[in-house]
């Protein structure tokens, strides 16, 4: 027997939601990132739930491209961060708004 | 009764990797003082004068063990406190883990039931190992981080840097072993290399996929930052690197983790490239030579045999290892990092490359 | 009690408390720790709903690169931890509310969905065989369009590190 698949769903809703709540409580713009993280694994996690109760690999086979973009994306975003670093000096999300100075 | 079963095995795959680990520590002083033309550590001894020979195990396997665990543990003022403490476990962990896909053996009959001589018999063995060799950088980065100097943080910078790095060369090295054997399975791959090459030769890996042989051996060699890649941690550059200022039993694990890698490195080659715990001609009924002689043997002393045979080729490669590190000169920083990404990269690609090709063109050509 | 519901159980405690510390947390590095804990869950999860491949390139990926990413980049700008925030109630109050209504709206649909007729799948449902044969044959443009979106995604990266002379 196996815990019955709703609850994995559930689980999966209160962890997107702590993501949500993430992005838009911090203003440290790397932990920002990692609730975007969050949030994406919170969406795996419904993917192959659902994949599982409609007893097809598609689900699963969709977690596989989301992973790999959200890797693509989070190189890029460190790599911004990184290169906005150089410039600013700070990662507060508050201080990075005005395009200029 | 299996869950018993799956304890034995894991408790014995969990010891095999510790006396490993714990013989590799005496080998390698000793081994390194015999490659130098010294005698080595002979000083401790048992009770004032019980043991007349061989005083190189008492040094290594009872003196510095019990030296390491009774140091003082210094923390450093600035350091964090809860990742300095957090930092070897996480180092040391996920090797454990690496034994227990690894295979020791064929079967074990016992009272009519076949046992599997894995601990765990995972159908996607090799993106496991993979997994946790990635899981090793943890300790490297959190114990450079935690301890707030400057040998540290550089030495953890680097050290992780190749780390990463590596690991692509060694998962490519990976990738053409399964497209010639078709699984992932550790035990399905050690069980393919039993066949016969022309009715002679036993069809080890090596054979099959020589490049990447070589290729794992150097990728590995470089993942467990063993000289000649040991630039993060080398006494005379980096003080210690990210071990820097740790001491005591924490500093024990970190050294356990540097030996963990070497078997583990070593039982990969074995299982991958050289058969396991195949014997050559062995198969579970007894000895069927190439002219037609068959010696049959009893199924234990078989499963004995094939033991003993993983255990000499692993000891023989962690040799090998330990031979490299004390002959060979370190690289700098910027040839270790260019030779992954600039020599390995590439020859591991075309070495997948040529493994797809060629599987396609001889069909079949290692499952005949 | 089952075996399974008991590891669903302990799996929801460890990811909640792991995910609640990854987003609350002053000390950016406590953060990426909390979170390589939240992603062994989610690998553990996986497991738990037999996809097997999917939950070792789980922890391959995501555990072993993508926070590995993030800690590099925490320990190369030596970010000190987050100064406590001062005021901004509105903000917080919000976010609390929308992440709340979020949660619940989610899991409300999750929980009224019929549970439908209890599923048996093969025994080698999520294996690496079967998601490759769907991913090689019926997936296989998305397969290709990730690689080139990996490349470009490197490219990218590689040209926005590099220094400036």
């Amino acid at each position: 027997m196996q815990a019955p698949v709703n609850y994995y769903l559930v689980l999966a809703a209160i962890l997107f939601a702590i993501g949500a709540f993430g992005v838009l409580l911090r203003r440290n713009v790397i932990v920002i990132l990692m609730s975007v993280e969050l949030m994406l694994n919170a969406v795996n996690v419904t993917f192959v739930a659902l994949a599982r109760k409609a007893q097809s690999v598609d689900g699963q086979v969709i977690v596989f491209f989301v992973m790999t973009v959200a890797a693509a994306e989070v190189a890029i975003g460190l790599a911004i961060i990184l290169a906005n670093f150089a410039q600013r000096r700070t990662v507060n999300a508050d201080e990075i708004g005005l395009l200029r100075w | 009764m299996d869950v018993i079963i799956s304890f034995c095995t894991a408790l014995v795959a969990l010891l095999i990797c510790l006396q490993v680990t714990v013989l590799l520590l005496w080998i390698e002083r000793k081994g390194s003082a015999l490659i130098q033309d010294r005698v080595g550590a002979n000083r401790a001894n048992l009770f004032g004068g019980l043991l007349p020979f061989n005083l190189g195990i008492v040094n290594t396997m009872m003196a510095d063990p019990l030296k390491l665990l009774t140091k003082e543990d210094i923390v450093p003022a600035a350091a964090d406190r809860l990742l300095h403490w957090l930092a070897p476990w996480v180092a040391v962990f996920p090797l454990f883990l690496t034994f227990a896909v690894v295979p020791f053996g064929d079967v074990i009959v016992v009272g009519g039931r076949e046992i599997n001589l894995q601990a765990v018999a995972l159908s996607g063995g090799i993106l496991f190992v993979l997994a946790m060799v990635s899981l090793g950088v943890y300790g490297v980065i959190v114990g450079g981080w935690a301890s707030n100097s400057r040998y540290a943080f550089l030495g953890s910078v680097r050290g992780s840097a190749q780390m990463i790095s590596y690991e692509i060369a060694m998962g490519l090295a990976l990738v053409s072993v399964v497209l010639t054997y078709g699984t992932l399975d550790l035990q399905e791959i050690a069980r393919l290399q039993g066949r016969l090459m022309w009715g002679v030769v036993p069809a080890w890996g090596v054979f099959y996929q020589p490049i990447a042989f070589v290729l794992l051996f150097i990728a590995g060699i470089a993942e467990s930052k063993r000289a000649p890649f040991d630039l993060p941690e080398a006494e005379s550059e980096l003080v210690a690197g990210f071990q820097t200022e740790y001491s005591g039993s924490k500093m024990s694990m970190f050294m356990m983790s540097d030996f963990i890698e070497v078997a583990i490195i070593a039982a990969l080659t074995t299982t991958l490239f050289f058969g396991g715990w195949q014997v050559p001609f062995l198969y579970r009924d007894g000895f069927h030579f190439p002219g037609g002689l068959t010696v049959a043997i009893p199924s234990l002393i078989v499963t004995l045999l094939q033991i003993v045979s993983f255990l000499v080729k692993v000891f023989v490669f962690c040799w090998i290892q330990i031979l490299i590190r004390w002959s060979l000169p370190r690289l700098r920083y910027d040839q270790l990092m260019a030779f992954g990404w600039k020599k390995l990269l590439p020859v591991g690609l075309a070495n997948v490359a040529a493994s797809a090709v060629l599987g396609l063109l001889l069909e079949g050509w290692t499952r005949t | 009690m089952d075996p399974d519901v008991i590891l669903f159980w302990v799996v929801a405690v460890l990811s909640v408390a792991s995910a609640l510390t990854a987003v609350l947390h002053r000390n950016p590095v406590y953060c990426a720790l909390a979170l390589v804990m939240a992603l062994f869950q989610v690998a553990v999860m996986f497991v738990a709903l037999d996809a097997h491949l999917i939950a070792l390139l789980q922890v391959i990926v995501y555990a072993g690169a993508i926070v590995v990413l993030f800690l590099f980049v925490i320990m190369l700008l030596s970010l000190e931890p987050d100064a406590p925030p001062r005021g901004r109630y509105g903000m917080r109050a919000a976010s609390i509310m929308i992440a709340v209504v979020l949660g619940v709206e989610i899991g409300t649909a999750a929980l009224i969905s019929e549970p439908g007729a209890p599923f048996r799948v093969p025994f080698d449902f999520g294996s690496t065989r079967m998601v490759a044969q769907s991913l090689f044959t019926e997936h296989l443009l998305p397969f290709e369009l990730t690689s080139v979106l990996l490349l470009v995604a490197m490219i990218g990266a590689v040209v926005m590190a590099r220094r400036r002379a």
